[in-house]
């Protein structure tokens, strides 16, 4: 194989190779039980920054709401799993039976009409991207015709956010409120909380993951995923190259929303639970901050700074938890002036050409992108 | 309206009739008219401030009018969207160089190519031969054939300029309009513009928009001055340099 031809296969797959050994053989090998399972909680907010890389990154519309699709996709499994908890044999010290504990607290005798369709695994599964995407579809299809954009968008979503948060926890009978749907059993009778359940659900979760990788591989690739770009440049231009640009606006944030309802209930069916503390708003902006660290221009960049981040989290938030705060707010304001291509960026200007020189014989290393790097110095 | 020569009314492309636009009581354009005919190539001159960008911005869409109608092809447009009078046929570049810096030469031209442009469209689009041909055709006219890999943003200003002009031209309009496409260009590069503008007016009808007026002299054959939003005077370029009235407001200084 010629020089050239194995570059362009590295650089096109290396990274994604190394994601998938990562997951697939190291971290099932080197962790133990809980440790994998919390990197598979983990992961499940690799979805949400697979979809901020293309709304955000690419195209340049910031969301500060995302925690509210991964939220959707969450309850809407967990919806699910607790009607399989609620049978009327697991809940006869009820005064209504066969109907989720936290409804019967709440003095309703009856299962809410939109709890209904819930029964069904098939219509669960639809709508944990349904659901979101709809949501995405109405906000976004009125804000984007309205040429409403930038930061009065990225506002609009955080109110959003407020808003169904609140929502979610002011009705308690019918959502759990703020403690959320917990107490989740067992998926179509397979008890989802032994270690032996994780480990699969583990294993589901990285291949999901890297399915949607490809998938958001496959968009960016495509002549869309170049106008996503050009939108981001100069959504003018778009418009006066014959494109409807809300359309494609639309169109990323309901994929970016669908992407974060899978990984909600990815979240769900690993954690055992859905609350309104998961979604809310600081979670929101966590999910932006996993994305710009880890890169806002690379699916698997972020993916890792969603991983990154969140064991920092794990590990420091517990010995610091108010330290935490601001170094994440530091980190996240160092990195968007210094790194504004995060790790992935970081890995593209000094790894990637000393790894060429290495194997490849590459006499120069290509010269890195002037503006970030003079910065970063 | 001061026609030069016989107009038969199918051979007008684009009609602008009582055309007022007004910005917070600032009358831009002020009950403008202006025809262009099929195939013409038009430059519109006038001092700065005239309102020359603003009738441009009115015809594409960019700008809604006040009062008045645009006809293209015998089209109403002044209700329709930006992207469908693009569609219609008409296209426009900015006075600023407006491209994608972020892609290529390649890309910018592909993602102006007439093709693929609602959402599921640009997913499925795939760079066939004959789009990839259209493109090299293209980028050649353009004086960009070398620079076909080149990031838009390490071009050089005229080159920016080319390719916006590129860009336009891959779309096929039957209308083109060109807001000082000369603006910032060396000598030399001003020289290909114009040789490279009587090029593209083949089959196609050109309005330009332009400051320089040795430019003007070398392409035009009909010119348009703009003052305060009204048509000041229309005609041959040598008629409308002895034209007092030009020369008091436009060309005296
Ligand atoms: N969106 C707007 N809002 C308010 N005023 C505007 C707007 N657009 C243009 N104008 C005003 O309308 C007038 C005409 O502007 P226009 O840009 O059309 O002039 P021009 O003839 O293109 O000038 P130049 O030669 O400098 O490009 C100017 O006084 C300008 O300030
Ligand atoms: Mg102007």
């Amino acid at each position: 194989m010629t020089n050239a031809k194995l570059r362009s296969l590295a650089s096109n797959w290396l990274g994604f190779v190394l994601l998938s050994a990562l997951l697939i053989l190291v971290f099932p090998a080197v962790l133990d039980d809980f440790r994998l399972n919390l990197v598979g909680k983990y992961l499940s907010f690799g979805f949400v920054v697979l979809g901020l890389v293309l709304c955000w990154g690419y195209t340049g519309i910031l969301s500060l709401g995302q925690g509210i699709f991964f939220g959707l996709g969450g309850y809407c499994i967990a919806m699910f799993l607790k009607l399989e908890a609620s049978t009327p044999e697991n809940t006869a010290i009820q005064s209504t039976p066969g109907i989720p504990d936290f409804m019967d607290w709440n003095q309703l005798t009856e299962l809410p009409f939109f709890w209904e369709p819930f029964h069904s695994f098939a219509f669960t599964v639809i709508a944990i991207m349904a659901v979101p995407a709809a949501v995405a579809f109405i906000l976004a299809y009125a804000m984007f015709k309205r040429r409403v954009g930038g930061v009065y968008f990225a506002i609009i979503t955080q109110a959003v956010t407020a808003v169904l948060t609140i929502l979610i926890i002011g009705q308690q009978g019918y959502t759990g409120g703020i403690n959320g749907i917990t107490d989740l059993r067992t998926l179509l009778g397979w008890d989802i909380r032994t270690d032996e359940a994780h480990n699969i659900l583990y294993f589901i979760c990285v291949a999901l993951l890297l399915v949607c990788i490809l998938l958001g591989r496959f968009v960016l690739k495509s002549k869309l995923g170049r106008i996503l770009v050009a939108i981001r440049d100069k959504e003018e231009r778009v418009r006066f190259s014959g494109y409807d640009v809300a359309n494609f606006k639309v169109f990323v944030f309901c994929v970016a929303a669908a992407l974060a309802g899978v990984g909600g209930a990815m979240f769900t069916l690993q954690v055992g639970f859905m609350s309104p503390t998961i979604i809310g708003i600081v979670p929101s902006i966590e999910m932006v901050i996993f994305c710009a660290l880890g890169g806002r221009l690379s699916l698997i960049g972020a993916v890792l700074g969603a991983l990154i981040v969140n064991a920092a989290k794990t590990t420091f938030s517990e010995m610091f938890p108010e330290l935490w705060l601001f170094a994440m707010g530091g980190l996240f304001i160092g990195v968007t002036l210094f790194f504004p291509r995060g790790l992935a960026g970081l890995v593209d200007d000094y790894v990637v050409p000393f790894l060429s020189k290495v194997f490849l014989g590459d006499k120069k290393t290509p010269p890195p992108e002037p503006a970030v790097t003079k910065l970063a110095e | 309206m001061p026609h030069i020569g016989p107009v038969v009314e199918s051979d007008i492309l684009l009609a602008l009739e009582g055309v007022t636009v007004s910005f917070d009581g600032f009358k831009a354009v002020n009950d403008l008219s202006l025809y262009i005919q099929k195939g013409e190539l038009r430059v519109i001159i006038g001092p700065n401030g005239a309102g020359k960008t603003t009738v441009l911005d009115l015809i594409c869409g960019r700008t809604k009018v006040s009062e008045g109608s645009i006809a293209f092809k015998d089209t109403e447009v002044t209700k329709l969207k930006e992207h469908e009078i693009v569609r219609l046929g008409i296209g426009r570049k900015f006075q600023n160089p407006s491209i994608y810096e972020d892609l290529t030469v390649l890309e910018n031209l592909e993602i102006s190519y007439p093709k693929g442009r609602g959402v599921f469209g640009a997913l499925g689009f795939r760079r066939t031969a004959e789009v990839a041909d259209r493109i090299d055709e293209i980028a050649d006219m353009i004086f960009l054939k070398e620079h076909l890999n080149t990031k838009a943003e390490i071009l050089s200003h005229g080159q920016k300029q080319w390719l916006e002009i590129g860009m336009l031209l891959i779309q096929d309009p039957e209308l083109l309009m060109l807001d000082e496409p000369v603006a910032g260009m060396s000598v030399a590069e001003r020289v290909k513009t114009a040789e490279l503008l009587n090029r593209i007016i083949e089959g196609r009808a050109v309005i330009v928009i332009e400051h320089d007026m040795k430019f003007v002299e070398s392409i035009a054959h009909r010119v348009t001055v703009l003052h305060q939003g009204k048509v000041l005077a229309e005609g041959r370029m040598d008629k409308i340099q002895e034209d007092p009235k030009v020369r008091e407001v436009y060309l005296g200084h």
